[in-house]
């Protein structure tokens, strides 16, 4: 709409309230996000104290001597400005050059962790080691002005041995991600090359096993995996596991639950890429499996990374799954914050909370960030297809 | 497709979907007319203390659950008929309630409570989300071109964030004395505390989840806006349909497949609020259905699990999916039938 016609121009009026309005959605879409990243870096005195202001700059943070000064707020600034461009206009290229085009994928993932790698040493290792050598030298313009503490994160993450749960989580959300999609995309392809009445019913069963609260299956798979060692030691003997508290078995459960909605969203991809395609390649010889192999999967790949993105959500986000079908130890992050509750009596585990949580959001800001477009293309082929 | 070429494309998908749905499911379904208990047995127990002269003996009998060869309770299965359910919709205090003509006492029972909060919370949240998310939707294609993509960006923010952590971001911003609460102390002068009334928990989680699904909306309408019939809205212009009919004959009918679709999407994740319960920790004063199977199976004190109460609330939760979709299903029966798809 770049030529809007003349009848089509709004009136002044109407613009700026569509404007205001849009204004005041991002603020309140970010603001409880942003509010308790700010939190989290405060000394507990500040991050609930009643004032607004006194959040944001945290006098009680800098009392005790810890914070940012102007200069640290610029350099940050600008080197976090030029670290994120580099990510988005150099990064690609030199995955590109350095990867072989069959591996793209794992030279994506490379590049990403190398990237990662580097920001955080640069950013958390190098940066303040130059920044508090300035500081001292230039006086006034280094002086603390806005509080900050990395304590919550370090107890969080050190005392209290959150990167266990972290390992968990990725683990989980790893096997969920792989398994969903290695079995899905077989279904989805197969769905959605067969017209049979067999193929529709088992869309429709898919879809009402979608529906299904997650409750009703835990329910379900609570007595058996508890007992599973005695109930299958008839079949493999000693060696027979008990289900309840195996990361793998949490693996199986989520990878099924999530399987109606995989398999929709893929079938909707499939039946976006031309059948002539698949065809033409049983034309030339090709068994389904080849021509599925040969011609298919090198296109294929926008649709599976969008399903795979929300196979991740599913499994990083689940609470109910994880908080009843694992133990303590081998918890994910979800459910670990729970423990804080339990214990929350002072400010300072409330503020560890808060950074606990931050934690949890962290990757999926960096998530939305990286993989915005196909995000949205995900949620609406859902919906304009289905 | 040869069916046997499709049977191998969908075997894995379909397998483990009959082993971890379907299969517990019919379990579930088994297990509410079964209850399983530790066998007990009365034993007379002689417990002596010194004393003078003679030992003071007292003996008792105890209820003690019997321990097998290999050192565990012994348990038994036996089959209860509706009893798991009587025990879970508690009839028998509702139609005391009902004949005493306090239907509020209704309400007390964990039941009848949860599902009151699930309909209200499915019902309320429907009409906000869908109208929230149109105007933003509409709002964002006003916009100019270059701001859409961070507006985009913001937006989904809500939406990707776990729901757990999600509703903790904003009970942190009104517990106690958070900011929120504060600010709205100072203006109103009076002491406010969000946290010791279902009311105000229930709003706040109203408020969440229209916060947390209205993106999704926004995400489809705007896609749906773009493919509204430029013709069609100008013939409407010349017809001098003003701004407001215009959306309501022109665009509103053709996002409405769209709106059916987050309906639909929306009443089924709605139906299972379970999260919220955990985040705004409202266990005491709101509850929903699935956050009452969830604590029937969660350990008690002693260690045991409600599990046959829990199924029998599981398969009563079931029946209102099974109202939810039976619309769907019969038109997606007919479209099929129909051939139009």
């Amino acid at each position: 709409m770049s030529s809007v016609s003349r009848a089509l121009r709004q009136p002044f009026g109407l613009r700026f309230a569509s404007g205001a309005f849009l204004a005041f959605w991002c603020l309140l879409a970010a603001f409880p996000i942003v509010w308790i990243a700010v939190m989290s870096i405060k000394s507990p005195r500040d991050a609930f104290a009643s004032s607004p202001w006194d959040v944001i700059v945290g006098p009680a943070t800098l009392a005790r001597g810890e914070g940012l000064s102007i200069l640290d707020i610029v350099l940050g600034l600008v080197v976090l400005y030029f670290a994120i461009r580099w990510a988005f206009t150099r990064l690609p290229g030199l995955v590109m050059q350095y990867s072989p085009p069959s591996l793209i994928v794992l030279g994506w993932l490379v590049g990403a962790a190398v990237y990662a790698l580097v920001f955080l040493l640069v950013f958390f290792g190098l940066l303040p080691l130059i920044l508090g050598a300035l500081n001292s030298v230039l006086g006034p313009l280094g002086e603390p002005v806005l509080g900050l503490t990395t304590q919550h994160y370090v107890a969080v993450w050190g005392e209290n041995e959150f990167y266990r749960n972290f390992l968990n989580s990725l683990f989980v959300t790893a096997g969920v991600v792989t398994v969903s999609l290695t079995v899905g995309t077989l279904a989805g392809y197969g769905l959605a090359r067969s017209g049979s009445d067999l193929a529709f019913w088992l869309l429709i069963a898919a879809l009402v096993f979608r529906a299904l609260p997650h409750s009703v299956l835990v329910a379900g798979y609570l007595p058996w995996f508890i007992n599973s060692a005695e109930i299958l030691r008839p079949i493999f003997g000693d060696l027979s596991p008990t289900l309840y508290g195996q990361p793998w078995a949490v693996i199986a459960v989520m990878v099924s639950i999530n399987q109606p909605f995989t398999i929709w969203m893929l079938r909707s991809f499939f039946q976006n890429i031309p059948s002539e395609l698949d065809e033409a390649a049983r034309v030339d010889g090709c068994s389904h499996f080849q021509a599925f192999r040969r011609v298919i999967m090198p296109v294929m790949w926008p649709g599976v990374i969008t399903t795979g993105l929300f196979a991740f959500l599913l499994a990083y986000n689940d609470f109910l799954v994880t908080s009843l079908l694992l133990d303590a130890q081998n918890q994910t992050m979800v459910p670990a914050i729970a423990g804080y509750f339990n214990r929350e009596t002072t400010t300072t585990d409330q503020v560890e909370a808060v950074a606990a949580a931050v934690s949890i959001t962290a990757p999926l800001f960096l998530l939305v960030m990286v993989f915005q477009r196909q995000i949205v293309s995900g949620l609406t082929a859902g919906a304009v297809k289905g | 497709m040869k069916f046997k070429t499709f049977a191998a494309f969908v075997g894995p998908s379909v397998f483990m979907m009959i082993l971890f749905i379907a299969l517990p499911l019919i379990s579930v379904f088994i297990q509410s007319f079964q209850i399983t208990q530790p066998v007990m047995q009365n034993l007379e127990v002689e417990t002596c203390t010194p004393g003078f002269l003679t030992q003071t003996c007292v003996t008792e009998l105890k209820t003690v659950p019997v321990i097998g060869e290999d050192g565990k309770t012994v348990t038994t299965t036996e089959w209860t008929g509706l009893q798991s359910y009587r025990n879970v919709l508690q009839m028998d205090k509702v139609w005391e309630a009902v004949s005493a003509g306090r239907l509020g006492d209704i309400l007390q029972i964990d039941f009848w409570k949860a599902l009151r909060f699930t309909l209200m919370f499915t019902l309320v949240t429907l009409p906000l989300v869908i109208g929230v998310g149109l105007l933003i939707a509409l709002t964002v294609n006003n916009a100019a071109k270059a701001l859409r993509g961070p507006v985009i960006f913001v937006s989904l923010l809500p939406f990707i964030i776990t729901p757990v952590i999600g509703s903790l971001s904003i009970y942190w911003l009104f517990v106690g004395d958070g900011i929120l609460t504060a600010m709205m102390e100072s203006w109103s002068g009076t002491n406010i505390s969000m946290f010791a009334q279902a009311w105000t928990i229930e709003l706040l989680m109203y408020f969440y989840r229209v916060w947390h699904v209205a993106p999704f909306a926004f995400v489809i309408f705007y896609a749906g806006l773009q493919t509204v019939n430029m013709d069609t809205l100008e013939s409407a212009i010349i017809d001098g349909a003003n701004r407001w009919e215009r959306l309501r004959h022109v665009i509103i009918p053709h996002l409405m497949p769209l709106i059916v679709f987050i309906a639909l999407i929306h009443l089924m994740d709605c139906y299972r609020v379970f999260d919220e319960i955990i985040g705004f920790r409202s266990q005491a004063h709101v509850i929903s259905l699935q956050w009452l199977t969830v604590d029937f199976l969660t350990p008690d004190d002693a260690g045991n699990r409600a599990i046959s109460r829990a199924a029998a609330s599981a398969m009563l939760t079931m029946i209102g999916i099974v109202f939810l979709l039976i619309w769907p299903l019969r038109r997606t029966w007919k479209d099929h039938k129909g051939g139009a798809h």
